[in-house]
């Protein structure tokens, strides 16, 4: 920041039509305040014009500060952009534990519906979006966003593209989040899962996503290494699907621009079967793809060994991305979706079980000479067990979308259990184990506080997600079970209301392996928090000296 | 830390690397493993033959059937079609016998009450209770207080139709008035109404109402549906207020807000819901959970 004033300096033309625009989303943003149909769409018109304001007024600091050029590199090596890496891991990392201690509380009320206290501002229906958003987008996403602008720096030694847009990436993501967060508490929903934002937060999360693909790909598009490295593929299909889903289960109506409510133009099973396309491939290529790609950098990097197979990653890859747009309509077997499409959706989820576990094998296989690092490493135990995780529950998955599977598993809590595997063994724990190699990287420091610590997260963390997963498959099962019996006279056996009261002791039991995954979860907090406090390594700062093995 | 361009050989393994290097990863030429590649060919030719058994492909304005015509709508018909196998000759008699038919028939009898407590559970369970105890507002259904009668006929004619179901018009209709809220009684009237209420019901009288005031507003205003004697009225719907059976309460204060508030439960009419077999059964069931007529 020493050189920070200097002469022939002068405003960018991106920086003045930013603050244009800017400028005028805060007026226009204030307009629509005054005119709300309701005071809650108002009070996210209000966070939009503050956001706006705060924006310009932010550019204009900067441009005081910044240096008139930005060096591409220093002394021949590339000048990598942490800033907004260091931003989304910390955002990452409070998001997380956010969003957590919400699917606790949110545990504990199906335990215990006393615990909605009658407030609807944090009744069971508010907290359920608000949680499953905060973890897969708000913690997720910015551990994607974290892991993605470093991996595509580093493994194309260029810096990140553009200036402000790395910026508008990092911030206005977490802006998405906090209106759709805010929104949920308020009441504005969708209501349709995991896509419950409404058309104006989507509206910006669109202008975000697309910086997100133009800073990735202009990264790429400088690079000094030959080839592009695995892990970016993922992350690349990641953001496309993921605008294609977003913009097909987002084709809607709004009422107004005053109100906040909008209506999907497909209805009915139609409806539905966007939504699961949409839906399915969120998972799959938001929480399987993109994490994938953390994978394939943070494994053997820390493992320092090669990738176990270039061409298992090529052919695993492209069978991945091919596959799993088919597989959404298992989302609704035994539905009003036709026989034809169910049959699909069963059949291609079937084929996606190896290309799934192509990852799960280069993830593991990566370990090979390397395996007793597990002993003494908790951060690479703790990514090797996401992977084993992945394999787990994408086996899991083909499974419970074979018909006969699913007439019982369908509507149980199996289903909660299943996606816990996935999220709380495989994308946490695989960011998790990213976090913990990224943390001290980006902000320059020797290493972790603690790798103690780490391995206690690891191993509370590790008997949560046991408790969680194994009390949801008696859980469900038992219910898909009781739902189906009948009495020697043809009879259902039980009503619904007796399989609540039956899974009462498995609802404890996930609540409390919840808590210890949440508990897990403030261990890490505090060992980052006391990293990102300990002193700066002395050691070169343009990035870690290479961990490669000798050339 | 240039990138290698040459291939080298990996010393754990012994297989050589791609030549690339991403920030010092390098990649393992190793082919594709041979039990994954033959388990992915496995479940495509698995899928190719689950598309020739069942319908699968969508064509341009129908799809591909499969080779039997499986369809899920006729597999629910099937499913259906077993019930009513295993439900066997009861089942089929129960659909024809009247009320008074099921009663003198043990087999049908035991058939009606197993059927009636499935459908219990799933329809009436959430307001009348898992055990048809009742609860606050929601008769309990064991005892021999019946509001609106405890005749097959009587339970039949409330299930099929409800109670104060607007959507239904032969819904059982009629409701307490609001005494207090219409301005018809005053509020000291009213206490000394429900100090009555208390007495004749025999349970401790709360505070120092004027009980022979009381006696006399009740003659005037509450004898009319509920009795002189408060045996109520099952005609009207009237409960009967001295079998120390409570609706909502017998403290003072649910007793002077009823005659406040007036009104009623509502009972949704289950005759467009369930089908006729299923009502009788249910008739049956609580009928003979305890206080029958």
């Amino acid at each position: 920041m020493a050189q920070a004033i200097q002469s022939g300096k002068s405003l960018r033309f991106g920086e003045l039509s930013l603050m244009v625009v800017f400028a005028a989303l805060a007026v226009f943003s204030a307009f629509v305040a005054t005119k709300a149909y309701t005071p809650e769409y108002a009070f996210h018109a209000i966070l939009f014009a503050i956001g706006s304001a705060a924006a310009v007024f932010g550019i204009m600091k900067r441009y005081g500060v910044r240096a008139a050029v930005v060096e591409q590199t220093i002394d021949g090596k590339p000048n990598y952009n942490y800033g907004p890496i260091k931003f989304t891991a910390v955002a990452a990392m409070i998001w997380g534990l956010a969003g957590f201690l919400v699917g606790l509380i949110a545990a504990l009320q199906l335990a215990y519906p006393a615990l909605n206290f009658d407030l609807p501002w944090i009744s069971f229906g508010r907290l359920r979006p608000l949680h499953t958003s905060a973890v897969i987008f708000a913690f997720g996403g910015n551990v994607l966003l974290a892991t993605s602008l470093y991996v595509v720096q580093r493994t194309s030694r260029a810096r990140l593209a553009g200036d402000l847009s790395p910026w508008y990436v990092a911030l206005g993501y977490n802006f998405f989040i906090v209106i759709a967060g805010t929104g949920y508490l308020l009441g504005i929903t969708r209501s349709h899962e995991y896509a419950e934002p409404e058309w104006y937060a989507i509206l910006f999360l669109v202008t975000v996503w697309v910086t997100y693909l133009l800073v990735m790909l202009g990264t790429l598009w400088k690079r000094s290494e030959p080839h592009i490295y695995v892990a970016n593929w993922f992350y690349l299909s990641m953001i496309v699907t993921i605008a294609v889903l977003v913009l097909g289960n987002n084709t809607e109506v709004p009422v107004s621009i005053f109100s906040s409510k909008s209506y999907p133009v497909w209805s009915g099973v139609q409806d539905a079967m966007i939504q699961w396309w949409y839906g399915h491939n969120a998972v799959g290529f938001f929480l399987t793809a993109g994490f994938l790609g953390i994978m394939y950098y943070f494994v053997p990097k820390r493992a320092e060994r090669p990738v176990y197979s270039y061409r298992l990653s090529i052919v695993h890859f492209w069978a991945l991305i091919f596959l799993y747009i088919w597989a959404g309509p298992h989302h609704l077997h035994y539905t009003a979706l036709p026989d034809w499409a169910q049959t699909l959706g069963m059949t291609f989820s079937v084929i996606l079980w190896m290309p799934s576990w192509g990852g799960m094998i280069n993830g593991l296989m990566t370990l090979s000479g390397a395996w007793d690092k597990l002993r003494t490493d908790p951060v690479l135990r703790m990514l090797v067990v996401s992977v084993a995780f992945y394999g787990m529950s994408t086996f899991e998955g083909p499974m419970m979308a074979v018909k006969a599977v699913n007439a019982l598993s369908h509507y149980t809590d199996w289903t909660i259990g299943h996606v816990h595997s996935g999220a709380l063994g495989w994308v946490g724990f695989v960011s998790f184990g990213a976090l913990y190699c990224l943390i001290p990287w980006v902000f320059n420091r020797k290493g972790l506080y603690s790798l103690k610590l780490v391995d206690w997260h690891f191993w509370v963390g590790t008997i949560g997600i046991v408790f969680y997963i194994s009390s949801m498959w008696v859980a469900g099962i038992m219910q898909g079970l009781m739902w189906r019996s009948y009495t020697a006279l043809g009879f259902l056996e039980y009503s619904f209301v007796e399989t609540v009261d039956a899974m009462h002791p498995m609802y404890v039991i996930r609540a409390l392996g919840g808590g210890l995954f949440v508990v897990g979860a403030c261990i890490m907090a505090y060992n980052i928090y006391m990293t990102i406090r300990s002193p700066e390594s002395e050691a070169v700062p343009s990035g870690r000296p290479s961990l490669a093995p000798a050339e | 830390m240039s990138h290698a361009s040459e291939p080298r050989v990996d010393a754990h393994t012994g297989t050589p690397t791609t030549g690339h290097e991403w920030d010092g990863i390098a990649e393992l030429n190793t082919p594709l493993p041979r039990w994954w590649l033959w388990t992915f060919y496995a479940t495509i030719v698995w899928s190719i033959g689950y598309w020739v058994v069942y319908p699968a492909w969508p064509l341009a304005t129908t799809h591909t059937n499969g080779l039997f015509g499986w369809n899920s709508r006729a597999a629910i018909v099937d499913e259906l079609n077993e019930l009513k196998t295993i439900r066997g000759a009861a089942g089929a008699k129960l659909e024809k016998a009247s009320l008074a038919e099921i009663k003198g028939d043990a087999q049908m009898l035991s058939f009606a009450r197993a059927q009636g407590a499935a459908a219990f559970a799933t329809n009436c369970a959430p307001c009348h209770g898992a055990g048809a105890q009742g609860a606050k507002g929601y008769p309990n259904l064991n005892d021999d207080e019946w509001i609106w009668g405890g005749t097959p006929e009587a339970i039949s004619q409330t299930i099929t139709h409800g109670i104060r179901w607007d959507a239904d018009k032969d819904s059982r209709a009629g409701a307490m008035p609001a005494f207090g809220k219409d301005g018809t009684l005053k509020a000291d009237e009213i206490a000394n109404v429900a100090g009555y209420v208390q007495s004749i019901g025999g349970v401790k009288v709360e505070g120092s109402p004027d009980l022979a005031k009381g006696k006399t507003i009740y003659a005037e205003n509450c004898a009319a549906c509920h009795g002189d004697d408060g045996k109520g009225n099952m005609e009207l719907g009237s409960p009967s207020l001295v079998d120390k059976i409570w609706l909502y309460g017998s403290d003072k204060a649910t007793i002077v807000n009823r005659i406040q508030n007036g009104g009623g439960g509502v009972m949704p009419s289950w005759g467009g819901r369930l089908d006729p077999v299923t009502i009788k059964s249910l008739t049956v069931y609580v009928h003979s959970l305890g206080g029958g007529k």
